[in-house]
């Protein structure tokens, strides 16, 4: 017989450390909101940072009478650092929060089968919808993606599978492009291609600027997933006296699919909410426009855009249920991205 | 019997690619080049249909501050003044608000999500952090103006009363809204995703065996970071900070819909007005003649040279802290 030791975890949490911390928390809590009814500060602000202060004093006074100064000192940053992150997540849930609120009451039945071509910024919600918007960013998104797919791929093969002398120099471009302002996407198609050759708006201006802010993001992410795909399938390709063309199309993009279509639906999520661009190109009409190659044509970031400068209560309502529209949209498109990579992994 | 023994001619053996792999080498190199070629033609393009006012303003595009134009009833030019500087202040200025109050929150988040958050709430917090990322710039500017503005002017005002003999912090006269301050912020809030995710992928980068060796020697928490995770990542937090910087240059309606634009240079963070370049762009372009819309192809190509710059200084100090400090 022998006997087997339970194994010690000193440093994992004793019951009695989680009491302490939930009494520090609790007690920082009282302690701002007695310190700001008895003071004359006031408003979130104040509570926040009193709490803030409240917890790392209390806490690192509890290190130091314990452990000495530099667990006190740690226990601090601990509090700073937390203190941090909840910086980032707060405006993630507002935002969340007050595009769900304020977007719910300008959803109705007839939004997803009536545009705007009828009804004007101050009718009651359940006149107008978004179908010219939505049919619009459909028209855009493909269009850009059938431009911008070919390209990125490309791009990310060549760093990848031939290794070029460019090599060095095209990754520090694709870099460089994807911080390309949206804006000036958008002047150059204007300058490149509207007024000296087709002088009207079209969804395929709208996709063109599109496609120049897309192809980094594809184009990256591509080249990440590419490096990812083991060289022994490379090698097993040519060895079977496969030609670098037939490698490369039967082996190593079908391993690398589901990585791509994450590319590809990140480039989609990049360009779905771009504004700017579509302010300059597009011209944003309020009917649906089932001719890609000519007239203007909406889009969601363009409906919200018009209705939130229109100003009536109605028509910011109408933005921020475009606003809710086209976060859905975003966050199901990031949703099926994650969940492709995660399968990918496992 | 003579026997004719034919001797095989060897084999030609040639590294030559054959006809489909130079084929597709081609095609794959050509649709490489696209960058290049795309970077290239922006500039071309935005140079030649903004040369003739380049021309004719010379160093004064970006050194006054003067936007005007006068047209007659045929719409010939009467008289024009165009100039960047307030614009490319206030841009510089949005901007560096955004950074100065986005960095220490993005690296402080990213040094929890690497080492002090428990693995669970790490996974949730980085999934959501990389969803904000990709939220749309218009939804920040719509939030920011609705929601957040009120606020701001009011953190605002309490900086300006306790601050207020810091000369930039001064405002005079007694005007807060829509102020770079409020746009700096908004700006913030939309890169401290990118800067905390770059920053999170640096520090992750930090050799876990000096890691180990600095607990091993009785480290607390805080001195490792300090001793082993801060100098391994410093250069690459301000490469990530670099790359907000460039996009809080390059963004336009977030801006737009929260800054005051008015064509003064305008130094005090805190009054309400301000400009950006790319605001501009979209401000003056509905209304504009065509001799004014070759004025903003030039200041899309400022605007262009800017932010390519930044973000080229940038990725050169990123890849650089790959390499460095292992």
């Amino acid at each position: 017989m022998s006997a087997v030791a339970t194994p010690q975890k000193p440093w994992a949490k004793k019951p009695a450390d989680r009491i302490r911390e939930i009494s520090f928390l609790l007690g920082s809590l009282a302690f701002s909101y007695g310190f700001v009814a008895a003071t004359e500060m006031k408003g979130k602000l104040a509570y926040g940072f009193v709490f803030f202060v409240a917890y790392a004093v209390l806490s690192s006074t509890y290190s130091f009478l314990t452990r000495g100064a530099p667990a006190a000192k740690d226990a601090f940053v601990k509090t700073l650092v937390a203190l941090g992150a909840v910086l980032t997540i707060i405006p993630i849930g507002s935002i969340l929060f007050t595009v769900l609120q304020k977007g719910l009451p300008g959803l109705h039945l007839g939004i997803l089968s009536n545009d705007m071509s009828m009804a004007t910024s101050t009718d009651p919600i359940p006149t107008g919808g978004v179908l010219h918007a939505i049919t619009g960013t459909l028209t855009l998104v493909v269009l850009a993606l059938i431009m911008s797919v070919p390209l990125g791929i490309l791009t990310a093969l060549y760093l990848t599978e031939i290794k070029g002398k460019f090599s060095g120099p095209i990754r520090f471009l694709v870099q460089a492009m994807s911080g390309v302002p949206s804006i000036v996407a958008g002047l150059f198609i204007l300058s490149a291609v509207l007024y000296p050759i087709t002088k009207g708006f079209s969804a395929l201006m709208g996709a063109l600027a599109l496609t120049i802010l897309m192809i980094p993001t594809i184009a990256r992410t591509s080249e990440e997933v590419l490096l990812l795909i083991p060289n022994d399938l490379r090698e097993a390709g040519t060895a079977l006296g496969g030609t670098q063309w037939r490698t490369v199309a039967m082996i190593v993009l079908p391993a690398a699919r589901s990585g791509l279509m994450t590319a590809v639906i990140l480039g989609v999520a990049r360009i779905a909410g771009e504004t700017a661009p579509l302010l300059l190109v597009t011209g944003g009409g309020d009917k649906v426009n089932p001719n890609p190659f000519n007239g203007s044509v909406g889009s969601l970031p363009y409906y919200i855009w018009k209705a939130f400068n229109a100003g009536s209560p109605e028509a910011i309502t109408r933005a921020w249920a475009g606003l809710l529209v086209l976060m859905i949209l975003v966050l199901f498109l990031f949703t099926a991205a994650r969940a492709l990579t995660s399968r990918k992994v496992s | 019997m003579s026997q004719t023994v034919t001797i095989p001619s060897p084999r030609q053996l040639s590294t030559e690619p054959r006809r489909s792999d130079k084929v597709f080498r081609g095609v794959v190199t050509s649709g490489g080049l696209s960058s290049l070629v795309i970077l290239g033609l922006i500039a071309l393009f935005l140079f030649y249909r903004g040369y003739e006012v380049l021309r004719e303003e010379g160093l004064s595009f970006i050194t006054s501050a003067d936007w005007s134009i006068t047209l007659d009833e045929s719409a010939n030019v009467l008289e024009s003044n165009f100039g960047l500087s307030a614009m490319l202040v206030g841009t510089i200025l949005c901007a560096l608000v955004a950074v100065v109050i986005a960095v220490p929150i993005s690296v402080f988040s990213a040094l929890f999500l690497n080492f002090y958050a428990p693995q669970w709430m790490k996974k949730i917090l980085v999934a959501v952090i990389d969803m904000m990322a990709a939220f749309p710039s218009i939804l920040f500017g719509i939030w920011g103006f609705l929601v957040l503005m009120p606020s701001v002017e009011y953190w605002g005002k309490l900086i300006n009363k306790y601050l207020g003999w810091i000369p930039i912090f001064q405002v005079e006269p007694y005007f807060f809204t829509r102020s770079p301050f409020v746009a700096g912020v908004v700006l913030a809030i939309m890169i401290i995703p990118i800067i905390t995710s770059v920053s999170r992928e640096i520090f992750a980068q930090a050799p876990l065996d000096r890691i180990q060796a600095a607990f091993a020697l009785g480290a607390t928490r805080w001195t490792m970071i300090k001793a082993v995770v801060i100098p391994h990542g410093r250069s690459g937090v301000v490469g990530g900070a670099m790359l907000g910087l460039g996009r809080a240059m390059g963004e336009t309606v977030a801006v737009y819909t929260v800054l005051n634009i008015v064509f003064q240079i305008n130094w005090y963070v805190l009054l309400g007005a301000g400009g950006n370049v790319a605001s501009l762009i979209i401000l003056k372009f509905g209304e504009a003649s065509e001799y004014e819309i070759k004025a903003l192809m030039a200041a899309g190509l400022v605007l262009f040279f800017l932010t390519l710059s930044v973000n080229a200084i940038a990725n050169v100090i990123v890849k650089r802290t790959g390499k460095s400090g292992r």
